[in-house]
């Protein structure tokens, strides 16, 4: 089913909002990543026939922001701040225990698919330092291994109770 | 200097659930907007805006009613556009007036989109603010359902729409002209200026473009007048700042005071961040965003407002306050701040795209044994081909870390290297990809 017939009302109120269409191209985008796991060289083609546009200059704005995804990702994107300040106040003791837990170094997937792990610059929330996002959802206050393997569980619970994901953040609350 | 008896951004901290649109409207919400489409001509709150003498908060400090006064005369339609893509390391209060005063932002917009003649509002958050997205969403669907925004508002024949759009991860989108790039579908690069926004912009229309904590104190300026807003803040730093104070204080946070508190006072006094974690001294302040020249202990007396911090060769930028303790190398920071600048750079132009690139390359080496005796003055070099010869703003602040650590700590950087070879290798805080 493509983009079109399975969000094809989103995806009119999306256009609606914009004078040119390929303004869209961000928001759909997302919704594509989302639908098919990652940015498919088919999805970035079915976006730029949704917005009229050159395939090129779909895959070009593709490679150019870093929360979309032209290679496959896990259900859940997990992106852990290394930027000052979170550099220096225990961002690095947090990415060593997710790749502990997890059992793969930063830029992987884990075999079953659930979790990747990223590196990402600041995330707008130094107070509460160190800072991650999973599907870009914050979460704070993981000063220890315990902590950390709570909110893996709690998660990897989310994505095996059915409840749907999205790895663009489109039904983040918190 | 005491503590504001009552916020003019961060209002929640003074009406709880100010967040709820019903509290809102019981506290004046959207009155000033009434006012202003009613009573009010568009020229008049451009002229009120102009002699409160609101600055941009998002790190230019350019006049916000000087700014409304370049649109060309009778050029139509224009365009406001928000910029909620705060992403400079050590600013977080977009998230606060987002979560916990919305409609505040809401309401600036809106007054300001009437006071340019713009029908059409944007607010380009970045991709990140995934859950304040939705939440501002929901704010503006209910100023929608109250008939505060739409069709013929206030039955005054005065038509507004606001839309939220996402960035997907950039930090060069809060540059004004990439923002725009990146609304009309393109890649985030900047456009070369003139024309500037306000006479070609979104779309090659008029356009006005203003940071979130501009906006939000649009409507106490309007509801309580330019005079009043002067109370507060410097004679040429008018109204209040959100400081966002990060780092080894003992109580990080959001802040409100008014411009031109003393940074002791702001990182020392138990109303705002209480003394540094553990006791130990300062060794590093960035004041304004990691585009900010670096401070020290010694110049905790500074105050913080435009002027002052310009003084200092620093800036008062986006408010984001980054305090480091001793327990930091200054090689290390300067690292990881031009690593940040390197992974954000467009790639548009030559001086920054390359320049990080060897910026961070030889601190690198530097921090990790390798160092050189060349390396200084390579440095030196590098950093001078860069500055004044970027196509934007992100590579002249790539120039700041590394010219600030140089200049204030340039025994770390020569010790470095003396021990370079020695089969010395420092432990690092940070570690490297």
């Amino acid at each position: 089913m493509s983009l079109i017939e399975k969000y094809g009302a989103e995806i009119e109120s999306i256009l609606a909002r914009y004078p040119q269409k390929r303004s869209a191209v961000l928001p759909l985008l997302f919704i594509a990543q989302d639908e098919y796991g990652y940015l498919t060289d088919a999805a970035m083609r079915e976006v730029a026939d949704l917005l009229d546009m050159p395939p090129t200059d779909v895959f070009e704005v593709a490679g150019f922001y870093s929360l979309l995804y032209t290679q496959p990702v896990g259900r859940w994107v997990l992106q852990v701040c290394d930027d000052v300040p979170c550099a220096f106040c225990g961002a690095e003791d947090l990415i060593a225990t997710l790749q502990e837990k997890l059992g793969i170094p930063v830029d992987q997937t884990t075999p079953d698919g659930m979790f990747t792990l990223q590196r990402v610059k600041c995330l707008a929330d130094c107070d509460h330092a160190p800072v991650l996002q999973a599907n870009l959802e914050y979460y704070h206050d993981l000063t220890t291994p315990e902590k950390v393997e709570a909110v893996l569980a709690e998660l990897r619970q989310r994505a095996e109770s059915g409840e749907k994901l999205s790895i663009s953040g489109r039904y983040a609350d918190r | 200097m005491s503590p504001l008896a009552e916020h003019i951004v961060l209002r929640d901290l003074d009406i709880e659930n100010i967040a709820d649109f019903d509290v809102y409207l019981q506290h004046g919400g959207y009155e000033a907007f009434r006012t202003a489409v009613t009573e009010r001509t568009p020229a008049d709150i451009v002229q009120m805006v102009k002699d409160s003498g609101l600055r941009g908060r998002g790190g230019a400090g350019f006049p916000t009613g000087v700014k409304w006064g370049f649109l060309p005369k009778g050029v139509y339609p224009r365009y406001l556009l928000c910029n909620c893509d705060e992403s400079e390391p050590g600013t977080f209060n977009n998230h606060q007036i987002i979560d916990r005063n919305p409609h505040q932002l809401i309401e600036g917009i809106a007054i300001s989109a009437y006071a340019i003649e713009a029908n059409l509002a944007y607010i380009y958050i970045r991709g990140e603010f995934a859950a304040a997205a939705r939440r501002l969403e929901r704010a503006i669907a209910q100023a929608y359902a109250r008939g505060f925004l739409g069709r013929n508002i206030f039955g005054k024949g005065y038509d507004l729409d606001i839309y939220v759009h996402r960035g997907a991860g950039a930090y060069i989108c809060g540059e004004e002209t990439a923002l725009m790039e990146s609304l009309e579908g393109k890649i985030g690069q900047p456009r070369l200026r003139p024309p500037f926004p306000a006479v070609s912009g979104l779309y090659g229309k008029p356009t006005i473009i203003n940071n979130v904590e501009t906006l939000t104190n649009v409507p106490m300026i309007v509801r309580h007048g330019a005079a009043w807003y002067r109370r507060f803040g410097t004679e040429k730093s008018p109204g209040t700042k959100v400081f966002s104070v990060s780092g080894h204080v003992k109580r990080p946070g959001n802040y409100e005071a008014p411009l031109g508190i003393p940074l002791r006072e702001l990182i020392f006094s138990p109303d705002y961040c209480q003394g540094m974690r553990s006791n130990r001294n300062v060794k590093i302040i960035v004041p304004g965003g990691a585009s900010a020249g670096w401070l020290t202990a010694d110049d905790l007396d500074v105050t913080l407002d435009y002027e002052a911090l310009a003084a200092k060769g620093s800036m008062l930028g986006s408010g984001g306050v980054i305090v480091l303790d001793e327990s930091v190398s200054a090689v290390e920071v300067a690292y990881k701040m031009d690593e940040f600048f390197k992974h954000e750079s467009c790639g548009k132009c030559t001086p920054c795209r390359e320049g990080t690139y060897f910026l961070v390359k030889v601190l690198h080496r530097i921090m990790h044994g390798h160092g050189r005796r060349e390396d200084i003055p390579l440095l030196h070099d590098v950093y001078n081909q860069m500055a004044g010869n970027c196509f934007c703003l992100l590579g002249e602040s790539a120039v700041v870390p590394i010219r600030s650590a140089l200049r204030l700590f340039p025994h770390e950087f020569e010790q470095a290297i003396a021990q370079a070879g020695n089969g010395h290798r420092k432990a690092h805080a940070v570690s490297v990809r």
